[in-house]
């Protein structure tokens, strides 16, 4: 099963990331990290599918993405 | 056993960047470090950093950096290049930096083919400085110097960098990529990592240029600036690769013999 | 090594061969155009590079990327090439990396002419770029002097990690005279630079940068600076002096070529029994003051000589204050002869 982390002291709210989920289960958060941004935060882990779309899209590198088993892999990168 | 597929490269240090939500510098950096770990350059690498909102580049990347002046990145770049040409050295430069003040620089290293590779970073504007006109805006594109938009009677046309650069003839690899666009991100790592790895062959000079976005100057939250790049931009900056070491040279040149 | 017949320009780049120079990076302009040719046709002999840059813009950030590397580079240039490398010496002084310029200084403002001028002394001593910074800078007056003093040059650079120029004019460029090099340096045999760009293998990256944006930081590089100059100060004074004695006439501050015209007017005048002495300052900066006030001292009248409209008498009168400094120069190009300068000693010391 996929797994995705969102650090969420790093992330800068752009939301870049929610838009790039093909699963769309990536939401915004409704309180502010030290920083001072809403974050990113997986709504329905369930549903990932390992692809790394967060990730890649991700300007600050807040999100880490393990896998244990199958993955869809979208783009080879 | 969870594996790690996507984690921070080693190339980019633990810390977070100054650029702006969304801003697209930051999927940059990180594709130039993961470039470089991939390839194993690090522990050889030196890169220039600009004057721009890139000028902190030094501070993120985990690896060796100067600090050029406005434009010159590339004069600098090619003394480190000459004095040590075992080293990788990267530019990472900004459209004003690159195609306005540093013009004759960039020329220059292109057509001597020097072994380096260069990032440019196109988001027509001057992003550090707070939104002025770049020679790259596009017409009709409102900046804080052309308040009603950038007027091609009087600025003319954006520059288009690739499009220049490749007419050079000295062998070189020109390519144009985006971040702006998710599924493009693979691919512009693919340009970054064969720019790298032509200068690890000690084959020619590279640039690869980003359409990127300034959602700050440009005054859009970050997914609508990626839109802008994709309708506004892309189709006076095509994406794709405009040279290769391996295209022949143009015909009619005729080679002076040296002496033996 | 033997003495050999050279001119200016070809010893100043025979020197940076030997002290070990590898690169030079710079553009064409007369009169130091001989050191680029030079350095082109001899360099492939001790696998040393040279590299035409397309503006003395380029060329000269190209020595500071240079530098950056830990190599030991130079440019040459003359005054409109300079005023354009004022970018980079300012950021290599920021940076605090060495690097050697040399400028053979033509005649100005603008494009001017290519006779030879001291016009250059205020932009070297003074305002070689922007921010609060110093260079050293070192003037010959022949070319065995010229090749000497470029050897020091490097070995200065290393030492602040500063920039450091050399300041001739035309003259010492163009003329012929016997040189004897000293001994070449192994530019591998030279100390390592721990702070210098070379890949971050096995320790922390190296960053060299000219930008600090919080104040106290920079204010820190500010005094760190000054430290320096002041050390430059205290260590670095050089000069020559020329017939001083104890009651002279007339007491004659000159660098450079017009020393040389001043020695000959002096020479020919104390065989008359007129006692002038002669203070050069080799190093413009740190300027000898107090060398220089003790010859004021000595004498019953002050007076520069210079190919400018008066520049260094500026620290002629830091050196002495309270005296009256007279001057004589031409300009333009125009070289006056020793007779023009001892005809004007007479009126001096007539008056
Ligand atoms: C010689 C000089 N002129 C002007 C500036 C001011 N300046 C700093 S950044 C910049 C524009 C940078 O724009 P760009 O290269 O497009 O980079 P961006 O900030 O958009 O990433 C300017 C004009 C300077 N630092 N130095
Ligand atoms: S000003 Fe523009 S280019 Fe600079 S960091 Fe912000 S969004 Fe990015």
């Amino acid at each position: 099963m996929p797994m995705i982390k969102v650090h969420k002291e790093t992330c800068k709210g752009c939301e870049l990331c929610i838009h790039a989920c093909p699963q769309e289960i990536l939401v915004m958060s409704k309180v502010l990290n030290k920083k001072g941004y809403f974050y990113a935060m997986v709504e329905d882990p369930g549903r990932c599918i390992g692809c790394a779309m967060c990730a890649l899209t991700c300007p600050d590198v807040a999100i880490e993405v393990g896998v244990q088993g199958t993955r869809y892999v979208l783009y080879e990168y | 056993m969870i594996e790690t597929i996507f984690s921070r490269p080693e190339s980019l240090r633990e810390v977070s960047t100054h650029y702006c939500p969304g801003c697209t510098h930051g999927i940059t950096h990180r594709l130039i470090a993961e470039v470089l770990d991939e390839l194993g350059l690090r522990e050889r690498t030196v890169g220039v950093a600009p004057v721009g909102c890139a000028v902190l580049a030094y501070n993120y990347f985990n690896c060796d950096f100067a600090e050029a002046a406005h434009g010159r990145a590339p004069a600098m770049a090619t003394g480190i290049k000459r004095c040590r040409p075992n080293l990788i050295v990267f530019t990472y430069q900004g459209d004003g930096d690159l195609a306005s003040i540093g013009t004759a620089e960039i020329f220059h290293a292109a057509n001597r083919g020097e072994k380096f590779t260069v990032i440019f970073v196109n988001n027509a504007i001057y992003g550090m400085t707070g939104g002025q006109m770049a020679p790259t805006t596009m017409p009709n594109q409102k900046a804080t110097t052309c308040p009603f938009g950038r007027d091609v009677e009087t600025a003319g046309y954006p520059v288009r960098v690739c499009e220049v650069l490749s007419k050079i003839t000295t062998p070189s690899y020109i390519a144009r990529v985006t971040a702006a666009v998710p599924k493009e991100i693979p691919r512009a790592k693919d340009a970054l990592r064969k720019a790298f790895q032509y200068q690890a062959e000690n084959r020619c000079f590279s640039l690869v240029e980003f359409v990127s976005t300034c959602p700050t100057n440009w005054g859009m939250n970050p997914l609508k600036a990626c839109e802008w790049a994709v309708s506004d931009m892309m189709p006076y900056y095509p994406l794709g690769e405009f040279k290769t070491p391996d295209d022949p040279l143009p015909a009619g040149l005729n080679l002076i013999e040296g002496d033996e | 090594m033997a003495r050999v017949l050279m001119k200016g320009n070809e010893a100043i780049g025979e020197a940076a061969i030997r002290a070990g120079c590898r690169f030079f990076f710079g553009y064409p302009i007369t009169p130091q155009s001989e050191v680029p040719e030079y350095l082109a046709k001899r360099f492939p002999e001790v696998d040393g590079h040279f590299i035409q840059a397309e503006s003395e813009v380029a060329a000269s950030n190209m020595i500071y990327g240079a530098a950056c590397s830990g190599t030991r580079v130079l440019t040459t240039s003359s005054s409109p090439g300079i005023s354009l490398m004022s970018e980079a010496i300012s950021y290599c002084a920021g940076t605090e990396v060495p690097v050697v310029f040399v400028n053979i200084v033509r005649a100005g403002p603008g494009l001017g002419g290519i006779l030879p001028s001291q016009g250059d002394y205020w932009q070297a001593t003074r305002g070689m770029g922007h921010g609060d910074f110093r260079i050293l800078v070192l003037a010959p007056n022949c070319v065995q002097e010229a090749a000497d003093l470029i050897m020091l040059a490097f070995d200065l650079a290393d030492k602040y990690t500063n920039p450091v120029m050399i300041l001739g004019d035309g003259i010492i460029g163009q003329m012929m005279e016997p040189v004897e090099f000293g001994e070449m340096v192994d530019p591998e045999t030279l100390p390592e630079k721990p702070w210098a760009l070379t890949g971050a293998k096995g320790r922390e990256p190296n960053i060299l940068t000219s930008l600090f944006l919080d104040p106290n930081v920079l204010e820190a590089l500010n005094q760190r600076l000054l430290a320096k100059y002041r050390q430059m100060e205290a260590v670095e004074k050089r000069w020559e002096t020329y017939n001083i004695s104890d009651n002279m006439d007339l007491a004659v501050y000159a660098w450079g070529t017009m020393s040389r015209i001043g020695k000959t007017a002096i020479d020919e005048l104390k065989e008359r029994g007129i006692e002038i002495g002669l203070f050069r300052p080799i190093t413009l900066y740190p300027y000898p003051y107090e060398a220089a006030g003790e010859v004021a001292s000595k004498a019953k009248k002050l007076i520069s000589i210079e190919l400018s409209t008066g520049q260094m008498i500026d620290d002629v009168r830091l050196a002495a204050p309270g005296r009256e400094v007279n001057f004589f120069g031409r300009q333009g190009g125009i070289v006056p002869t020793p007779e023009d300068v001892r005809d004007e000693f007479l009126k001096l010391i007539e008056s």
